[in-house]
């Protein structure tokens, strides 16, 4: 009797085990790495956090193995593997494991009033800059060329790098509107100095602004072995468990790239953290235009959901010191967390200074001896945590203020990321978005989804391929309709080579801004085309 | 005589951005050119107006052309010194300094970059006391000089030396001259001995704008709005948050208006700023309140930091300043050039009261 009421559901679940269409997404954040499996209408098999680890890829595999057996899978029903990893963000942070970079900049002599590197702090400079040459070449705005190559310059330069850098980044003047100097560049450094030595062209990461584009392209030829033994890591661990799936990383606009992509690009990793949790943010409440409010322990990370994706940050971002013009999400962070110390002085206030991960033992209604956040929450029934007893003596012009504090906090951020005054809605994810409150002024609803607290190792898990074009076309020779469609057939290519299913790329969005002080004969172009992903 | 090293370079970059009300560029680019020249070469000496000897030549130099572009195809540091001493062989002269044509980001910086390389000083003066976004808009133009002889040179060793009848012709030759060369060019113009600067010239720009920086660099902790507007006799109009910001392009100029909704003593109210490049017009409700020649500056409420143009946009938490323009511009010729009406708006200028 019991085993025909039961078989068919067994069948059915053994069917849907053996569909072999699962997709495992892991994202080491700074003091958890969260797993996460997914079937193919996203729904969450399993879940796990495992500490992160010093060296990172332990926590990576005991992340997979734990995330695997709680979902009781066979090893080969995963047939996508994404992981949102950290490792570039330490290695330029700690600056460990950087590559010493060749830096080759194209425009001579143009661009000689500012050196390569000139702002880097001096101790990433030793490390990384330690050779550069401003060598003939490059173009103007309307990819004419500025001055011609000098290839038996180039060729010397290469050979007094040899023995010195373990990488080299060209950067040519107006490369993003023609990037034939720096191809032939990297052609003749690969002569010179042999294929093992990998080469970054600056036409391949950033946007026109050449400082912040030359910065992040050394940055990138910097990170490339830390990223290459971190994805041989990720790929043996995934193999030592017999999962055969095709592999992934996260890039910090929220889409993935393969993983022969990500050795070349690594420093496209950099902030996927906060990419994916938006990513997961819109998995979770089924939006496609929000705000992401992220509180964690310590502070709370506010982003913007674009149409399905993080929106970018339109300025310069410092990573280590260095300013870059790669796309970035547009993010705010503050110093409001769970953890954060309540100040009950005559202008209450709280934070930014937070007890962390001491919290368990800090917090009043933990038994420790500091008012946080989180007491607040407790004491206002928000949510049943600890010993509420101990927070019940709390005067209640102290709970007013501090909750009031922690509500106009969150409303003067959330305004400040708007584009407009309409309101629109929230999603709280992060451990302590218990602190927010019901209602909040400029917000038209506040989703708190379920499995808020693993959102980016979701995000990771749903991402979707991308490709994108920021470019500036001289329309000399083109129409403005056949630039828009070079611009476009760019980022469909690079989706593609990103991983993408070739026919199933579309175009998110599309941008055009005429050049001021010109004539109108040239405009900046940007594209975004996003693909679902390539499996074997 | 005062010597600009690095940091008083860094000063005077920021309060150059502050007279820039909103326009003259992103001041990154010029303060590393002329940080790296001041690196190579040692700082740069700061010659006051009343120095000059009145037969004594000065010669400015600036950039021109799209920023865009300068960003990308950042200058040799060069073509700038050709410019300059292609003037002085053109009037058999030896210029005993250069100066900045305005105050601004990248135009405050390129005199500097010129003054470090040939170890020359840099006249503490300027033709606008702010920034204006057309060549003629200076005031010695108010004296009857002609910006030309000019020099529009590039880095790869054109230079075109321009003489012609009135400003127009200039605007319109140099303008053609630089878009051949690539959209971004350096200039050397309105070449002038001692005496005539002497009453042509705004004094003390340079100086001023070194204060102001060094006034925002140390007032962090206090009250840098404050500090800001006593030292130059301005007053706040307002402070708020940006709630709407409309732009357009129209003749290779970027124009617009942003919205203010007040906050703090100005809450219930809303305030209008119309902008071309530079922050030219300020709306208390519908009515004109401050015009340019009058300099208008938008700056973070809480830093001070000046906000230029560019980056102007929603939910930006503001003040926007006041000051007094030069006496210059305050003339019937000064308001003809530079005033309200020249931009387009019907309306007439009133003196901006301390």
């Amino acid at each position: 009797m019991s085993l025909s009421a039961v078989e068919p559901t067994n069948q059915a679940e053994q069917a849907r085990r053996r569909d072999r269409s699962f997709r495992l997404g892991i994202d080491v954040g700074g003091t958890h790495t969260d797993a996460v499996i997914l079937d193919t209408t996203d729904r969450i098999i399993a879940s796990t956090k495992a500490p992160t680890t010093s060296d990172i890829t332990t926590g990576i595999v005991q992340a997979l193995q734990d995330v695997l057996a709680a979902s009781q899978l066979p090893p080969d029903t995963i047939a996508c593997a994404m992981l949102g990893t950290t490792h570039c963000t330490n290695a330029v942070v700690t600056r460990r494991e950087l590559n010493s970079v060749g830096v080759i900049r194209l425009g001579a002599p143009a661009t000689r009033a500012v050196e390569p590197l000139l702002t880097w702090p001096p101790d990433l400079k030793r490390v990384v800059g330690v050779r550069h040459a401003i060598l003939p070449g490059g173009h103007e705005y309307n990819g004419e060329p500025l001055s011609e190559l000098d290839e038996k310059e180039v060729r010397r330069t290469a050979r007094t790098f040899k023995g010195h850098v373990h990488a080299v980044a060209v950067t040519g003047v107006f490369s993003s509107v023609n990037a034939v100097h720096e191809l032939r560049v990297r052609e003749i450094v690969r002569e010179e100095l042999g294929a093992d030595i990998p080469v970054s062209l600056s036409s391949e990461i950033g946007s026109v602004s050449l400082l912040e584009r030359e910065n992040a392209t050394v940055l990138n030829a910097a990170l490339m072995r830390v990223a290459q033994r971190a994805m041989k890591g990720f790929e043996r661990a995934v193999r030592r468990l017999n999962i055969p799936a095709t592999l992934f990383l996260g890039q910090n606009d929220g889409s993935l790239m393969s993983l022969d992509y990500a050795v070349q690009y690594p420093i496209f990793t950099i902030a996927s953290g906060p990419a994916n949790s938006i990513r997961g943010a819109a998995a979770l409440s089924q939006l496609r235009d929000a705000i992401v409010v992220d509180i964690g322990g310590t502070t709370t990370d506010i982003g913007v959901l674009y149409k399905g994706f993080p929106r970018e940050s339109q300025l310069a971002v410092e990573i280590g010191g260095v300013a870059t013009n790669f796309r970035m999400p547009d993010l705010i962070s503050i110093g409001l967390g769970g953890g954060s110390r309540v100040h009950p002085e005559a202008a209450i206030c709280v934070g930014p200074d937070s007890v962390g991960y001491q919290l368990q033992a800090e917090a009043r209604v933990f038994g420790g001896s500091q008012l946080t956040a989180t007491d607040l929450a407790v004491a206002a029934g928000r949510i049943q945590l600890g010993n509420p007893g101990r927070v019940h003596a709390l005067p209640k012009t102290t709970l007013d203020q501090g909750l009031d504090y922690i509500r106009h906090t969150l409303e003067d951020y959330i305004d400040r990321v708007k584009l407009s005054a309409d309101p629109v809605p929230v999603v709280a994810v992060g451990g302590g978005n218990i602190l927010f409150p019901d209602t909040l002024r400029g917000v038209s609803e506040i989703i708190r989804p379920e499995q808020a607290g693993v959102a980016n190792a979701i995000g990771v898990a749903i991402a979707q391929v991308s490709g994108t074009v920021d470019s500036v076309f001289s329309l000399e020779k083109l129409s403005r309709t056949e630039a828009l469609d070079q611009a476009t057939a760019l980022a469909h290519e690079r989706a593609i080579a990103a991983g993408a299913v070739p026919d199933k790329v579309e175009v998110l969005d599309l941008e055009e801004v005429p050049l001021a002080y010109l004539p109108g004969n040239a405009v900046r172009i940007k594209v975004k085309a996003v693909g679902s992903l390539r499996t074997v | 005589m005062m010597k600009l090293d690095a940091r008083a370079i860094q000063d005077i970059a920021l309060g150059a951005a502050v007279l820039g009300t909103g326009g003259g560029g992103d001041p990154t680019l010029g303060r590393l050119m002329a940080q790296q020249a001041v690196a190579q070469y040692g700082p740069v000496s700061l010659l006051s107006l009343d120095e000059l000897a009145d037969e004594e030549w000065v010669i400015p130099t600036a950039m021109m052309g799209a920023p865009t572009v300068l960003v990308e195809k950042i200058p040799s540091g060069n073509e700038v010194i050709e410019a300059f001493q292609m003037i002085e062989r053109h009037l058999q002269c030896q210029a005993t300094a250069t100066m900045s044509i305005e105050a601004g980001g990248v135009n405050s910086m390129i005199p500097l970059v010129v003054a470090a390389t040939l170890r020359i000083p840099v006249l503490d003066a300027d033709g606008m006391g702010r920034a204006f976004p057309e060549l003629q808009m200076v005031t010695p133009t108010l004296h009857g000089v002609a910006a030309t002889p000019m020099v529009v040179a590039d880095e790869k060793g054109n230079q075109v030396l321009l003489q012609t009848p009135d400003n127009r012709w200039t605007e319109r030759l140099a303008r053609t001259a630089t878009i051949a060369m690539g959209c971004s060019a350096c200039i050397a113009l309105y070449a002038m001995q001692g005496h005539f600067a002497k009453r042509a010239l705004i004094p003390g720009t340079l100086s001023l704008a070194a204060q102001i920086g060094q006034t925002l660099r140390t007032s962090k902790q206090t009250d840098p709005i404050q500090a800001l507007t006593s030292l130059l006799a301005g007053r706040q109009l307002c402070q708020g948050k940006i709630t709407d910001v409309q732009r357009r392009t129209e003749g290779g100029f970027a124009r617009g208006e942003v919205e203010i909704t007040g906050a703090g003593p100005d809450a219930g109210q809303t305030f209008r700023l119309s902008f071309q490049n530079e922050n030219l017009v300020f709306w208390r409700g519908d009515r004109p309140e401050v015009t340019v020649p009058d300099l208008l500056s938008v700056v973070d409420e809480q830093t001070g930091l000046p906000i230029t143009t560019e980056a102007l946009r929603y939910g930006l938490r503001i003040a926007v300043l006041a000051f007094p323009c030069h006496a210059q511009w305050r003339t019937p010729e000064g308001i003809a050039l530079v005033g309200p009406r020249y931009f387009g708006y019907d309306i007439d200028y009133v003196p901006l009261r301390g």
